[in-house]
């Protein structure tokens, strides 16, 4: 795998949207014009409010929706070139409501993808135990159970091991740790920042909250009704003065003065 | 219920052609509707033409349905063959209709998240729609049968043999005992057939939520 040091010497994009658009109808325009890169290893935060074309954009990039007009760039090659289960496997994928298989096992849950690309068995069983341990979840204790034996949090890292399993490059994530309680996000969280320091994927993660965004983000990307705001580093980004930026800027400090004097 | 004793082995005989009638019928009504269910999730745009047409077919009344086939050359030859397609037919409905809407009813993020993994069209299906759907779709092979195990007592009518022996020739005797020799055994069927399909859609439904 190339270390991020090698990246900067070439400097290439995991990802890139050139002049992407996408409507569903004539007149309902989801996103327009976008472009944007991520560099490998990167984490890159896509901010915005419901229905700004954040999980749109995600969307774009595993072909489960097809761009308008534009392209959309994974490893260089056009997506449109890209054999969609190809590109698919090649991408971790990891939403909010997880969409963990009810019928099978932790195990199975986190096997299927390694299985389905053929791994050996005994290579998938390592692959398997190490990805559950990854995220906290020892496979001798939980291996065997079923999602709905699991807390949210539980079946969130399941989530994530799963998106893991193949260890794809690139990985989407889509609010995934929106519908967990504060405590359980933000232990999730901090073992996600973690994680990402060990495993410099590149990282496109779909968040409303600015606070995730400024915690886990490299990189923001502010989009606001389909379009993109502004595209900046997490320190530049607090001293953004584009004024959708200064909103969320605003949100987040007086969460912070109240965390502070509470 | 004297006669239902002294005339024991004929009653097994009929039983033992209904029962083969609704298991041929069954299973010819399985190996179509089952794959024609799956083809409407790929191609929902079939779905008014082969609902509309089964559904039409289940509002044929069931005798006028064999009347119906008899001129036909290859079905009217032998009743037996007759029979069972007229059943087949009357099955078809339930079973398409459920293995429909087991798949189209799967959580739309499992869905989503299979997809997003690289599965592909027939992995999607035996990996995650099928197992999913095999309660739905079992219950709709229970609806048929336990509906096919009553209509084939119609059969009888064109000679295709059956339980329903008993109950025309009952009617035409004005006989009660001779009808309900026909018409328990068939009910006891019909419950049995139920009791034992509800009993493996519990089990496969057990681990899903």
């Amino acid at each position: 795998m190339l270390t991020p040091e090698h990246n900067d010497i070439v400097p290439s994009a995991e990802i890139e949207m050139r002049g992407v658009e996408y409507r569903v109808a004539r007149d309902r325009v989801l996103l327009s014009k976008l472009a944007l890169a991520v560099r490998q290893g990167e984490t890159l935060m896509l901010l915005g409010r419901s229905g700004s074309g954040k999980t749109t954009c995600l969307k774009l990039i595993n072909r489960l929706l097809e761009p308008t007009s534009g392209e959309v760039r994974v490893q260089g090659k056009s997506s449109a070139n890209w054999d969609p289960i190809q590109l698919r496997r090649h991408i971790g994928y990891a939403i909010q409501d997880v969409g963990l298989f009810p019928h099978y096992t932790v195990w199975k849950n986190v096997a299927l993808v390694p299985t389905l690309e053929r791994w050996e068995r005994k290579q998938v069983e390592e692959r398997v135990e190490q990805v559950l341990q990854l995220v906290g979840l020892p496979v001798r204790e939980f291996g065997q159970r079923y999602p709905n034996q699991l807390s949210g949090g539980q079946r969130q890292r399941v989530g994530l091991a799963r998106a893991l399993a193949a260890d794809p490059p690139i990985l989407l994530m889509d609010e995934p740790f929106g519908a967990l309680d504060p405590l359980t996000r933000a232990d999730i969280q901090r073992e996600f920042q973690q994680l990402q320091h060990k495993m410099h994927k590149t990282v496109v993660f779909v968040t409303h909250d600015v606070g995730e965004a400024l915690l886990l983000g490299d990189r923001i990307a502010l989009l606001d009704s389909g379009k993109l705001r502004s595209l900046e580093t997490r320190e530049s980004f607090l001293r953004s003065q584009d004024e959708v930026a200064r909103e969320y800027i605003a949100v987040y400090q007086a969460g912070r003065l109240e965390n502070s004097s509470s | 219920m004297n006669f239902l004793l002294t005339h024991k082995r004929e009653v097994a005989t009929l039983a033992g052609e209904h029962l083969w009638l609704v298991a041929a019928s069954m299973a010819i009504a399985t190996a179509i509707g089952l794959p024609l269910g799956i083809v409407l999730t790929r191609k929902p745009r079939l779905k008014t033409l082969v609902f509309g047409s089964t559904n039409v077919i289940q509002t044929i009344p069931s005798l006028a349905l064999f009347g119906l086939l008899l001129p036909l050359p290859w079905l009217g030859v032998r009743v037996e063959r007759l029979a069972v397609t007229a059943l087949a037919l009357y099955a078809l409905l339930p079973i398409v209709r459920n293995t429909y809407i087991g798949i189209a009813g799967i959580s739309e993020p499992v869905r989503e998240a299979a997809v997003a993994m690289g599965l592909t069209s027939s992995q999607l299906l035996w990996h995650v729609e099928l197992p999913l759907a095999s309660p739905v779709i079992l219950g709709g092979i229970r609806t048929a049968t336990v509906i096919t195990i009553g209509v084939a007592t119609i059969a009888a009518a064109i000679g295709a043999g059956g339980l329903g022996e008993f109950i025309f020739r009952g009617i035409a005797m004005v006989d009660n005992n001779v009808i309900l020799a026909g018409a328990i055994p068939a009910a006891v069927m019909a419950l049995a057939a139920d009791l034992l399909l509800g009993g493996v859609e519990k089990l496969l439904a057990r681990r899903q939520h």
